[in-house]
């Protein structure tokens, strides 16, 4: 049981800090902007595609430089020339507004790329067993992607908290006309802060496509937990999106590994069904079956119990 | 000068010009009844997660409806055969909202294939609407969905199965499974919906009586096409020291759990169902090799006939990008249409009773059984191992592709029936 346990832990951290990856963006958007961008995770998959496009005539590494600029760039386009103008329709009309344009990127991903999965590879150089440990290999890459999302992480903190420019993007997130006032130009401050937050989305992609498949789906597979990730966390707050992305990768990831469920817990409190009873389904349910649910049952907790998320300062 | 009868004159006119119109409208509607195309629904995933298997499955099917009929004149002297793509985004949900539209627009036959989650509704929705609307019936034709019990508890005179079920194709890789003595821990993992359910059982029982020294060390489900990384179920099968597993994933969820057994440096065999083509093999490619094993119909390398291998070759010059990924499709629509000729029209329940004991002879050249009594087919099933020695027709033209290892004769796949199949009565 000990491997399951070390591998188990491993495998949840990178799931989680690759969702922070995702998290960080997304959260920070929406604190300065005010609308869950629903688009977010389509960025991630242009990533992933970009990146695969690049790879195949400049090698995996040129890609994973490229493709992540050229998301970003995408995205503030999308934001200075549409987001922008919506914007002066509220809310709704923006929320509507990435919601169309997820259906697109889909879309236009398929017509470009077509609908098959993409023969997405790991470089060369990281093909290679990190450790062996218990007689499972743990791939470098892997290590490779922790490595980076941790580093994006210390970075993005490091800027937010101690750089003039954080502390800009801080108060414009607080108070935009007071920081339009003192002369700062809070629309292109909105530009930069959804480039990048769509450049990190797109280096997710990048750095999960060969490991999580490169497919028109993977979008629709990741954008819905990130959203929860957000709402757990906290929306607009960093740390908290750390502390749920990691909670939500080892919750799914224990789930997985652990052998327990209904059976196990009817047996500690002594009952017994017989085999046709009516709801038989969910006498024999166990827990890696229900794994992937586990974060939603989550959100809806820590809606009822905590409604403004883990580290939530918004007062709603 | 005055006509003497200037209204009988008229009359006379308005009654040619009158008898003219009659007689173009007719000429008119005979000529559109001779070329009106015989429309055919094709209702399987064409977006979302799944819509890569959705799409190169209307390929093959367009491909073949053009290739064998319409550019040879097409059927029932000289209509031809039109596929109308119906996108049931592979939810049961989606797929009646498709059905009324099906209805709706007159369609009379329709293919479906994937999920038998999917293909059970759609037999409620056909048996249901057949039932209250006689002389309006439709045809369900499921190239794919391999639930047993389709053709058993649930089997309708309005369905038939051009794939073998879940239980002969699991009989026939636990046969094959049976004569590997390396093997003695066997882990089945699966997509937790009812197919998944049938491979988790079927594999368990086939194995225990077939094998009773192998143990079983792992039987997990998972949620169908929810899964972002399969590394935590892979990490508990290494723990389980499993040295074979069974699955019968497909699309995403197939790709990433071969990669995640793959990654995770685990050398064991994968016994599965859909492991190929739509980027699959592509994907997995060296990693793959003598690792994937499938069981299916009409063996991809070596083929048998010059005529499938020619049929192969234009599909390739058509659709460089695709593969016939489901030969079946062709010999479905090719049954379907020897049906139509030998009732001389579409009606479903003429076409039904012409295809309940249908032999045809396939594009392999195989003669393959429709049974009559649950309308399930019987055809040659093959156990191919992922390869790249001896591979004519490749998949994802990545030099990677399935060769025959092990072949079963379509009479010893025969396999009993439970249905009691209620019969409408004209």
């Amino acid at each position: 049981m000990p491997e399951v346990l070390v591998f188990a832990t491993l495998n949840g951290l990178v799931t989680g800090l690759l969702l922070f990856m995702l998290a960080s963006g997304l959260t920070v958007i929406f604190s300065m902007m005010g609308v869950l961008n629903f688009a977010h995770a389509s960025f991630y998959m242009l990533g992933a595609y970009f990146a695969y496009s690049i790879s195949l005539y400049f090698g995996y590494w040129t890609g994973l430089i490229l493709a992540p600029l050229i998301v970003g760039v995408l995205g503030a386009l999308v934001e200075r020339y549409g987001l922008r103008r919506v914007h002066q329709h509220g809310h709704v009309a923006e929320l509507v507004f990435t919601f169309g344009l997820a259906f697109l990127i889909e879309e236009a991903v398929q017509f470009f790329w077509g609908q098959d999965t993409k023969n997405y590879q790991t470089p060369d150089l990281l093909d290679f067993p990190l450790f062996t440990l218990f007689g499972q290999e743990f791939s470098a890459y892997r290590g490779f992607m922790l490595a980076i999302s941790i580093g994006i992480f210390i970075g993005l903190y490091q800027v937010l908290t101690r750089s003039r420019v954080g502390l800009i993007i801080q108060a414009a997130i607080s108070h935009p006309h007071m920081v339009a006032n003192l002369g700062h130009n809070v629309p292109l401050i909105f530009t930069a802060v959804f480039g990048i937050g769509t450049a990190l989305a797109g280096l997710a992609g990048v750095i999960a496509g060969p490991v999580l498949t490169t497919f028109p789906g993977m979008a629709l597979v990741l954008g819905s937990i990130v959203f929860v990730i957000v709402v757990i966390g906290g929306l607009g707050s960093l740390p908290g999106a750390l502390i749920a992305s990691l909670l939500i990768g080892l919750l799914q990831s224990y789930a997985i590994a652990a052998n327990v469920g209904m059976p196990e817990l009817l047996e500690l409190l002594g009952l017994e069904f017989p085999r046709s009873h009516p709801l038989d389904d969910l006498w024999t349910l166990n827990l890696a079956q229900i794994a992937p649910i586990l974060p939603f049952l989550l959100l809806v907790l820590v809606l009822i119990f905590r409604p403004t998320g883990l580290m939530g300062k918004r007062e709603q | 000068m005055v006509h003497p009868f200037p209204l009988a004159r008229a009359c006379s006119r308005l009654l040619s010009i009158f008898l003219i119109i009659l007689a173009a409208s007719f000429s008119v509607q005979a000529r559109a009844q001779e070329r009106e195309p015989v429309r055919i629904g094709f209702m399987d995933p064409l977006s979302g997660p799944f819509a890569s298997i959705g799409s190169s499955g209307l390929t093959v099917l367009e491909f073949t409806a053009d290739y064998l009929f319409n550019s040879r004149g097409g059927i029932l002297g000289g209509r031809m055969i039109e596929i109308v793509p119906l996108d049931n985004m592979q939810s049961p949900t989606e797929t009646q909202i498709q059905f009324r539209r099906a209805v709706s627009e007159g369609l009379r036959i329709i293919f479906q294939g994937n999920s038998s989650a999917v293909a059970n509704a759609l037999n409620t929705a056909v048996t249901r609407h057949n039932r209250r609307n006689p002389g309006q019936e439709i045809l369900q034709l499921n190239y794919s969905a391999v639930d047993p019990i389709l053709t058993e508890e649930n089997c309708s005179f309005w369905h038939f199965r051009f794939d073998a079920h879940a239980v002969m194709k699991l009989n026939v890789l636990t046969d094959f499974i049976a004569r590997n003595e390396d093997i003695q821990r066997m882990y089945i993992i699966g997509q937790d919906y009812s197919f998944g359910h049938v491979v988790a059982e079927t594999s368990e029982r086939l194995l225990r009586e077939k094998r009773p020294d192998i143990e079983i060390v792992g039987n997990e489900f998972h949620p169908i096409g929810q899964v972002k990384d399969f590394t935590p179920y892979v990490t508990k099968i290494v723990a389980s020291n499993a040295d074979a597993v069974i699955t019968g994933n497909f699309g995403a969820d197939m790709v990433s759990l071969a990669r995640s057994i793959i990654d995770s440096g685990l050398d064991i065999p994968i016994y599965t169902f859909y492991a190929a083509y739509d980027g699959i093999t592509a994907t997995l490619g060296a990693d793959g090799k003598n690792r994937i094993r499938l069981v299916h119909n009409d063996s991809a390398n070596p083929i048998p006939t010059g005529e499938r291998k020619q049929f192969y070759r234009d599909f390739k010059t058509a659709h460089p990008d695709r593969d016939v990924t489901q030969p079946r499709l062709a010999m479905a629509l090719s049954m379907l249409v020897q049906a139509m000729e030998q009732t001389g029209g579409t009606d479903p329940y003429e076409l039904a009773l012409a295809l309940e004991d249908m032999r045809f002879t396939t594009l392999s050249g195989e003669e393959v059984w429709m049974r009559g009594s649950d309308h399930q087919i019987f055809q040659d099933l093959h156990v191919s191992v992922m390869t790249d020695e001896n591979i004519e027709f490749d998949a994802d033209n990545s030099g990677f592709g399935l060769y025959t290892e092990h072949f079963v004769p379509a009479e010893q796949t025969v396999m009993e029936t439970s249905c009691e199949m209620r019969r409408p009565q004209r």
